[in-house]
């Protein structure tokens, strides 16, 4: 059995001078545990695709299944994180991060008590009581990740979460999302336009086109780089391979982008 | 170590420097306080102004004084402030709400944006006088004065404060199936805190005129029947009384909005 199934989608979106189609006939299927990256460029629907599997957006055609269960039903079971952080300037770090509980009505002490050893986990020790603008970019983004894991999704959705974050910072947070993941066991899926990230990081490539969003390839990420951290994959000397191959399908899409 | 003590001591003078800054400016503060005052007092005494239209500080003192003594003050001053601060906390909470409203409707907000619009363009207090047939010459009448000329523009500003909340904010929400109840809760309304709050230190001002306009109208007792009473009788002494205590009230009520202000606003 598929753990997410992604069948046969097509979305256009409509105004009241054009209708533009994002998706056009995309299917996929991701296995549970599996970490896949969605590499493209700029409007080629990723991240309508995200919308999608996350519920959020209705398609116009297609139907997105987790565990054979319609996904507009399954908000709780999947997790959603933004290219910024997001956190909401008003709440406390600690208010923050029970947010998705304190929604689901599940909040209790006892979760209460996993999260904040879960921000603890991230190197977040003693923030709880001060507000976002207190800290900097990728404590920020860190706090995040503990605000989408805080509910537990069986699912979790990655929508460019480092682009907004200096190189250096953005290394380390690869290598801390990748290892939290692989130890929680989660099934990810990342959107993306940086190659290297997507390849240091995931399993399963997938590379969409443009006008409407296609899925133009499916890179299978050698098992010797899915098994090292992303920053170490970065190094290995069959992570330059990988790279060529996808860059050299990517510039033949990206000619008729006009770059 | 040197360098330590060094930065400790420029610290210092850096505070120093504040602190000496501030007190020239409370200091500044205080004497145009004083120079308005005096230049009023003497320009009455040696007639470059007519004291009959002008009157003095020591006239407005005594007679402040005097009707601090036989309690009539304190009882217009009251009432007065009594419906200003209904007025003031009726139009915001109803602007607030309205706009609420409005947010959870977006169908009912499109049809009613054009009676927004002509409300919030209608002089207000121009209904001055339908209110007070209807509500009769009374406490309610005012206070609906006071409350009806700030409420269109509050829903109108609050309402655009609600739609430019950032959509990311919104998102995040929806993601963890939140509910329009929820979004609004935790997202929505916290984000526009800010917003509320100035429209709230607009309210101040503007439920004033309505209260005072109201009284001049109504005519029986506070501090705007004291304006038109004054006027009647060319006792100015009384109209600037009446000014100056306004003045006061409605720079303490400013005060507090910026209390709540801190005290709602906790990221600042």
């Amino acid at each position: 059995m598929d753990f997410l199934k992604i069948d046969r989608i097509h979305h256009t979106y409509f105004t009241k001078t054009s209708a533009v189609t994002a998706l056009s006939d995309v299917s996929l299927t991701v296995e549970e545990g599996e970490f896949v990256s969605f590499l493209g460029p700029s409007g080629c629907g990723k991240t309508t695709l995200l919308s999608i599997i996350a519920g959020l957006l209705s398609p116009t055609e297609g139907d997105v299944t987790l565990k054979n269960q319609p996904v507009q039903s399954l908000q709780h079971d999947i997790g959603y994180m933004l290219q910024q952080d997001y956190l909401f300037p008003w709440k406390t770090i600690e208010e923050n991060i029970l947010l998705g509980l304190k929604v689901a009505g599940r909040l209790n002490e006892e979760n209460r008590e996993t999260t904040i050893r879960l921000l603890e986990e991230m190197g977040l020790v003693g923030v709880e009581s001060q507000f976002p603008k207190q800290l900097s970019g990728g404590m920020r983004q860190r706090a995040a990740l503990v605000r989408t894991l805080a509910t537990e999704p069986k699912l979790l959705m990655l929508d460019e979460p480092f682009s907004a974050l200096d190189y250096q910072t953005k290394l380390k947070l690869e290598d801390l999302v990748s290892n939290t993941l692989k130890s929680f066991k989660k099934t990810a899926i990342l959107v993306t336009h940086d190659i290297g990230e997507a390849i240091a990081m995931s399993d399963r490539v997938f590379l969409f086109s443009a006008g409407p969003g296609q899925i133009h390839k499916t890179f299978i990420i050698p098992k010797e780089l899915r098994d090292s951290t992303p920053f170490d994959a970065r190094n290995h000397p069959a992570y330059s391979d990988i790279f060529q191959t996808i860059w050299k399908e990517l510039e033949s899409l990206g000619t008729k982008d006009e770059y | 170590m040197e360098q330590k003590t060094n930065t400790k001591i420029l610290h210092n003078q850096y505070i120093q420097s504040l602190k000496k800054e501030k007190r020239w400016i409370r200091f500044y503060q205080i004497v145009i306080f004083i120079v308005f005052f005096a230049i009023w007092e003497i320009a009455s005494q040696l007639q470059w102004i007519d004291p009959l239209i002008f009157s003095s500080p020591s006239k407005v003192w005594a007679l402040f004084l005097d009707k601090m003594a036989d309690g009539s003050l304190l009882a217009d001053l009251s009432y007065t402030l009594g419906e200003t601060v209904l007025g003031f906390i009726l139009g915001t909470l109803l602007g607030t709400l309205l706009a609420a409203v409005l947010w959870w409707s977006p169908m009912l907000s499109k049809i009613l944006d054009p009676y927004l619009v002509i409300l919030n363009s209608m002089p207000k207090v121009a209904l001055g006088p339908i209110l007070i047939v209807a509500l009769g010459p009374s406490f309610t009448s005012i206070v609906a004065m006071g409350a009806i000329i700030s409420i269109i523009i509050t829903t109108i500003v609050v309402y655009t404060a609600f739609r430019e909340v950032d959509p990311n904010y919104v998102k995040v929400m929806q993601t963890f199936g939140g509910t329009r109840k929820q979004i609004f809760k935790e997202a929505i309304l916290p984000s526009s805190f800010p917003v509320i709050i100035s429209t709230l230190k607009v309210n101040v001002g503007l439920s004033w005129v309505g209260v005072i306009v109201g009284e001049f109208l109504v005519a029986s007792k506070g501090l705007g029947y004291m304006i038109i009473y004054g006027f009647q009788v060319f006792n100015f002494t009384l109209v600037m009384l009446a000014l100056l205590v306004i003045a006061v009230l409605a720079t303490v009520m400013y005060q507090l909005v910026e209390l709540l202000e801190k005290k709602l606003i906790r990221n600042n």
